[in-house]
């Protein structure tokens, strides 16, 4: 099963097809949610016209775990069944998830601001968050740093894994610490703590940016695959 | 185990008869506690409220300087292959290794820390806690450390990139080891933070030295 649609050439041709679907979606996703959340949703009684930070906020810190959890898991099965593609897709979802982490730091620190009356505090979500930037920074430049790439992509995967430990710290880390940053209040026991009318767009913002992620990513594995095929017709020309 | 114990005086050895290499990390921690009085200020409850942060932060960057040399100078003239084909588990090698490092560099940390705090003005309440905290924690490090030394094995421009890879990884041990002797100047229980700080030191003991051994052989690959 996995390795059926692993086959590169396999792959192309399925990711062919889902692209523009993928995209659509994402689009018409996006739109209902940014209208939910601007226009059709209603001011917090405290926090006001701010709580719509909150939708591009939270969504984005989803992101940033899951995209290193996608990661971590492709980079164990790359480490364990040697699968190029898998490798490729770790390789592919850094840069995506380290732009999810920031896109959360900002909107976060825009967020603090007016709630907190600071840009930044140290708490335990925040410095945690933080930290994962820097994991994904540091897969980023260990993947580069190698001059044979499959080297790269072994150091990187196994960086990813060590750096997993740190992706349940950041989910448990307000139920952990007593912190500033709120507790959860969508994913907890006996059901979400969020009207319907709020928590409607901040869903539909989050299925936005996981077809979002998944578009990229696929748009990435193509690149990724079409530039392997570029160098291997060059090193055959060069070789005659 | 007796290979371990084997490989471990090697390193040893070879650390004394290279003599300065080894001092440097400790040079280099009094240098940067010395640093701060400079740039903050002599007011002595100023050095005193940071000191044990300061101490912290200082031992963290010290011990990833030495870091870089853990597998380097093996991987250079090819012992390191030697020890992969030896009959010991490489996972074995590796903490061996760290056991070494870790006596070269981390013990020496731990015996100039207790100087710098009287020169920082720490509370004499913390003293004892900071030395405890400092003994779990920098072979915790020492162990975290070893993986991302591993890593970057024939990389370009790999030290730089061992602080990118392994000082995020370090946080938990200082968050904790601030915790523990803030708690003790203070006047409360620093067990806790202790009892977290040995934690991590047993995990790390655990789960390292595999990561550690798994990039190791893809170096050798």
């Amino acid at each position: 099963m996995l390795h059926r649609f692993a086959n590169p050439t396999r792959f192309l041709r399925l990711s062919a097809a889902l692209l523009p679907w993928t995209a659509g979606l994402t689009l018409v996703l996006l739109i209902a949610g940014l209208y939910l959340a601007l226009f059709g949703s209603p001011a917090d009684y405290q926090q006001g016209e701010t709580v719509r930070i909150m939708y591009v906020h939270v969504p984005a810190a989803w992101m940033a775990l899951f995209c290193y959890s996608c990661m971590a898991g492709a980079s164990a099965v790359g480490l364990i069944w040697k699968h190029p593609l898998a490798d490729m897709a770790a390789k592919a979802t850094a840069p995506i998830g380290a732009c999810f982490t920031f896109l959360a730091l900002v909107t976060g620190s825009l967020w603090g601001k007016p709630m907190w009356g600071a840009w930044w505090v140290w708490d335990a979500r925040l410095t945690s968050v933080l930290i994962l930037f820097f994991l994904y920074l540091g897969y980023m430049a260990l993947h580069n740093a190698f001059d044979d790439p499959t080297r790269g992509a072994r150091s990187a995967a196994v960086l990813a894994l060590v750096g997993f430990v740190n992706v349940p710290i950041i989910k448990f880390s307000v139920d952990w610490w007593n912190t500033l940053h709120q507790p959860s209040s969508v994913v907890k026991m006996g059901g979400p703590a969020i009207h319907p009318s709020m928590l409607t767009p901040l869903l539909l913002m989050g299925l936005a940016y996981t077809t979002y992620y998944v578009w990229v990513l696929l748009l990435r594995l193509r690149g990724e695959i079409v530039a392997g095929k570029v160098r291997a017709i060059r090193l055959r020309q060069a070789h005659g | 185990m007796r290979w371990a114990f084997e490989i471990m005086r090697r390193d040893l050895r070879l650390a004394l008869r290279q003599g300065v290499d080894s001092l440097m990390a400790v040079v280099f921690f009094v240098l940067a506690v010395v640093l701060f009085p400079l740039g903050v200020g002599p007011e002595a409850n100023i050095l005193a409220r940071i000191a044990a942060g300061v101490i912290w932060v200082a031992a963290l960057l010290a011990s990833m300087l030495s870091l870089e040399r853990l597998f380097q100078t093996d991987y250079d003239d090819g012992s390191l292959e030697l020890l992969a084909l030896s009959p010991v588990a490489l996972e074995l090698v590796v903490l061996a290794k760290v056991v070494a490092h870790w006596l070269t560099t981390g013990v020496p940390l731990i015996v100039a820390a207790p100087v710098l705090a009287v020169l920082l003005d720490m509370d004499a309440q913390g003293f004892v806690v900071l030395i405890v905290a400092l003994a779990l924690g920098t072979p915790t490090m020492s162990l975290i450390g070893s993986v991302g030394a591993a890593l970057i094995l024939g990389a370009r421009r790999g030290g730089v990139l061992l602080s990118l890879l392994v000082l995020p990884l370090f946080i938990p041990v200082l968050i904790f080891g601030v915790a523990a002797v803030d708690a003790a100047i203070g006047g409360f229980a620093a067990r806790p933070h202790l009892m977290i700080l040995s934690g991590l030191l047993i995990g790390a003991v655990a789960l390292c030295p595999w990561a550690s051994a798994a990039s190791l052989r893809q170096s050798l690959e």
